[in-house]
């Protein structure tokens, strides 16, 4: 067993903490609090490979591995969320659910430009009646010789209005007999006739993110563009799922480790009772807990991405991941923000905007509930996978 | 154009340093490419992507100055290579510079050598100017902006930063040039660049590989010697509350201490 980061991956969490610390650092307070994503974001992270960056060279990306990914999103986390869900839609959810599933026909249409960051993709899953029980969506498609007409509305949708492509999920047969058998995934490109879409506002955090919605009325897209085959859609879905939830636990852990360096920074400042705070054994627990948290967030979500690597299934690991790094990074800016005190309720020091956009992640890409229920259906014997059509690729080295 | 750019690994300049036993130490803080060197790399890099040929880091070091090393091939260097040998220890800027011009004169047929304006560790500024004097090439020091590049008839034209103002400088080719921070925007490695430096061999030059003499480098060679070595002692902070019966009479009194302390 080898705990040690070798000195590529070394090279690349310093280049993502740089370039994250250099270039979004000083735009993303001023856009959390206009609730508008800087203008910059997104050409900036293309033009550093962020957008490509675990995706083989073939198909337009950078050719780093998994592991790079956790890492990146790490960074990205410890500077603002905003930045690590662009990751989390653009490359786990979209990106690496065309690589497991596409044609190479599609790989080269869709994936190439996006691994290049020259297009942005979305996913849509949940709708407004319709999110943890990803099976009850209403949106449906219905072929027409070669082509499909798509209905429906997706909500909650991060890049909504910033997406070029949308991995949208929408009922194919109404009638069949277990509802998760009737879903399709399409990739559809937003300049098509019929697509409207809008950013939501007033979220309490995520903030410098967009988050928008997505309606399609009698959208026509070529049966070219349907992502494997009728019917596969749920699997696909939970795919995506296993990619993105592993963004969001790594981006968790960035957080935490921001919410430690604030607090040993704070604790070591501010003095009351004739010392400085942090020699008060009550505040020490909250950064030994901290500490404690982000090691055990780090090692849950290295674990998977080695998974990842060696291509192994981790729907099981990247869970129990997701679900703890989450959590923890909540209750970490929760404590944060009680170290500074009535400091930490204003938004100008950071720990207020770590607890906004922490309280998110328990409940996107699986609420902490349904991490809950994965996590007692594996330990009860209840759940186990199979193995699927198409499985994730592992990492190839120079491809 | 064949560029050389001379780079120095230090503490980050967020390191700690501090003084412990006559030592200078900056405990387990990173080591990273000297960051006025990245300017040097960037501008190498741009001249090599304008006028085409290749672009060689060099640094004089330990065996963690590879890293470096790597650092400056992910940006995009086609070639790196590292200067060691167990004689250097104890180099003063003077031996530095021996060595780099060794490794320079080794490096074929180069048109210019790019450097930091200084190190952000020793800090003496010095070493661009004694590996020049060391070629009998012209230094181009403190250099704000490249003019123009004349390949064909083997000068350049730069411009250099003076406290006055910028100067207007021509010189033949090759030369020496130290860069300033305002001659550009240093470049984040690339994804493609970290993959291709973790896979490229960076060969290590010793002195007899270079011709250069070891006690000419090293303690041995050194002209200068660092007679004693301390932290400057922590400065004293006085609070004084400024006091007054109204803030009329506060304000004349934070004003009379200003003047007093010729703050204003
Ligand atoms: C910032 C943000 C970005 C998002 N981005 C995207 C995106 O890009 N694409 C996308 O498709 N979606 C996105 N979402 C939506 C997100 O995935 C859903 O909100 C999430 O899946 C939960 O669905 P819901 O909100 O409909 O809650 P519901 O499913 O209605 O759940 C309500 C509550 O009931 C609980 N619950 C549900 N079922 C059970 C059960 N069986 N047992 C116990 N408790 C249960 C839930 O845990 C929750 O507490 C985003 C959400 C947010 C906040
Ligand atoms: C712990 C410590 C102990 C030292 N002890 C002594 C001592 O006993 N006596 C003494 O005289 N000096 C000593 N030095 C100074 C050391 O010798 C200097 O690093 C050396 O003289 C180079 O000068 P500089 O670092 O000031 O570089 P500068 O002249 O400020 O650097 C200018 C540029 O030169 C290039 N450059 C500098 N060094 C290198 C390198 N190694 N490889 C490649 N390029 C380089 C870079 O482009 C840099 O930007 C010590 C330094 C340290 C950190």
């Amino acid at each position: 067993m080898d705990f040690a980061l070798s000195p590529e991956h070394e090279m690349v969490r310093r280049t993502v903490r740089e370039f994250a610390q250099g270039e979004l650092a000083p735009l993303i307070k001023e856009a959390d609090r206009k609730q508008q994503p800087p203008e910059a974001m997104l050409p900036r992270m293309a033009g550093q490979g962020l957008l490509g960056i675990c995706l083989p060279a073939r198909y337009g990306g950078q050719g780093l591995d998994y592991l790079a990914l956790g890492l990146a999103c790490e960074e990205l986390e410890a500077v603002d969320t905003s930045l690590r869900v662009v990751m989390s839609v653009h490359v786990g959810l979209n990106s690496l659910g065309l690589l497991q599933w596409a044609s190479d026909a599609q790989k080269q249409a869709f994936l190439v430009p996006q691994a290049r960051g020259e297009r942005i993709a979305a996913f849509g899953l949940t709708e407004p009646g319709a999110g943890s029980d990803a099976a009850a969506i209403l949106s449906s498609a219905r072929r027409e010789g070669e082509e499909y007409i798509l209905n429906g509305e997706k909500i909650w949708m991060s890049l909504a209005t910033r997406a070029h492509h949308v991995l949208w999920f929408a009922r194919t047969d109404p009638r069949a007999a277990d509802p998760h058998d009737g879903l399709s995934a399409f990739l559809v490109e937003t300049d098509r006739p019929g697509v409207t879409r809008g950013d939501l506002h007033g979220k309490l955090g995520v903030r410098a993110g967009s988050t928008g919605w997505v309606h399609l009325e009698e959208v026509r897209v070529p049966a070219a563009n349907r992502i494997g085959q009728e019917g596969e859609g749920f699997a696909i879905a939970m795919s995506c799922l296993d990619n993105g939830r592993y963004t969001v636990a790594a981006g968790a852990a960035g957080l935490i480790r921001a919410a430690l360096e604030l607090s040993v920074k704070y604790a070591l400042q501010r003095r009351t009772f004739g010392k400085e705070i942090a020699r008060h054994q009550l505040i020490q627990e909250k950064i030994a807990r901290m500490a404690q948290q982000y090691e055990i967030a780090r090692l849950l979500y290295l674990r998977a991405g080695w998974m990842k690597n060696q291509g192994l299934r981790n729907t099981r690991e990247t869970s129990l991941a997701k679900w703890t790094a989450t959590e923890a990074a909540f209750e970490a800016a929760h404590q944060a923000l009680q170290i500074h005190g009535a400091y930490g309720y204003s938004d100008e020091f950071e720990a207020e905007r770590l607890l906004r956009n922490a309280r998110g992640a328990t409940i996107y890409e699986g609420t902490s509930e349904i991490h809950t229920l994965l996590q007692a259906g594996y330990a009860l014997g209840y759940r186990g996978d199979r193995p699927l059509r198409c499985e994730l690729p592992a990492h190839q080295p120079g491809m | 154009m064949n560029i050389v750019v001379c780079i120095k690994q230090t503490p980050d300049s967020a390191a700690k340093i501090a003084v412990d036993g006559g030592q200078v130490t900056w405990g387990d803080a990173p080591l990273v490419v000297n960051p006025w060197d990245e300017f040097a790399v960037e501008e190498a890099l741009r001249t090599k992507e304008k006028h085409g040929g290749k672009v060689t880091a060099v640094c004089m070091g330990v065996e963690t100055a590879r890293e470096a090393l790597k650092t400056a091939l992910a940006m995009g260097c086609d070639e790196a290579i590292l200067v060691s040998d167990p004689a250097l220890k104890g180099c003063d800027s003077l031996g530095t510079a021996r060595v780099l011009a060794g490794a320079i004169r080794k490096a074929g047929e180069v048109d210019a050598v790019f450097f930091g304006r200084q190190a952000i560790d020793s800090d003496t500024g010095l070493t661009a100017g004694q590996v020049a004097r060391l070629l009998g090439w012209p230094a181009l020091t403190y250099v704000a902006a490249i003019a123009e590049w004349k390949p064909a008839e083997k000068a350049v034209s730069v411009q250099r930063m003076t406290d006055e103002g910028r100067q207007v400088v021509e010189s033949s080719l090759p030369a020496v040039i130290s860069v300033v921070k305002e001659i550009n925007e240093p470049r984040y490695p690339s994804f493609m660049g970290i993959r291709k430096a973790s896979k490229t061999t960076i060969p290590v030059w010793s002195l007899a590989d270079i011709g250069v003499a070891a006690d000419q480098v090293g303690e041995k060679g050194a002209r200068v010697g660092w007679a004693e070595m301390y932290a400057p002692p922590a400065r004293k902070v006085v609070c004084e509350m400024i006091k007054g019966e109204t803030p009329e009479e506060t304000a004349a009194a934070l004003v009379d201490r200003l003047i007093a302390e010729k703050v204003i």
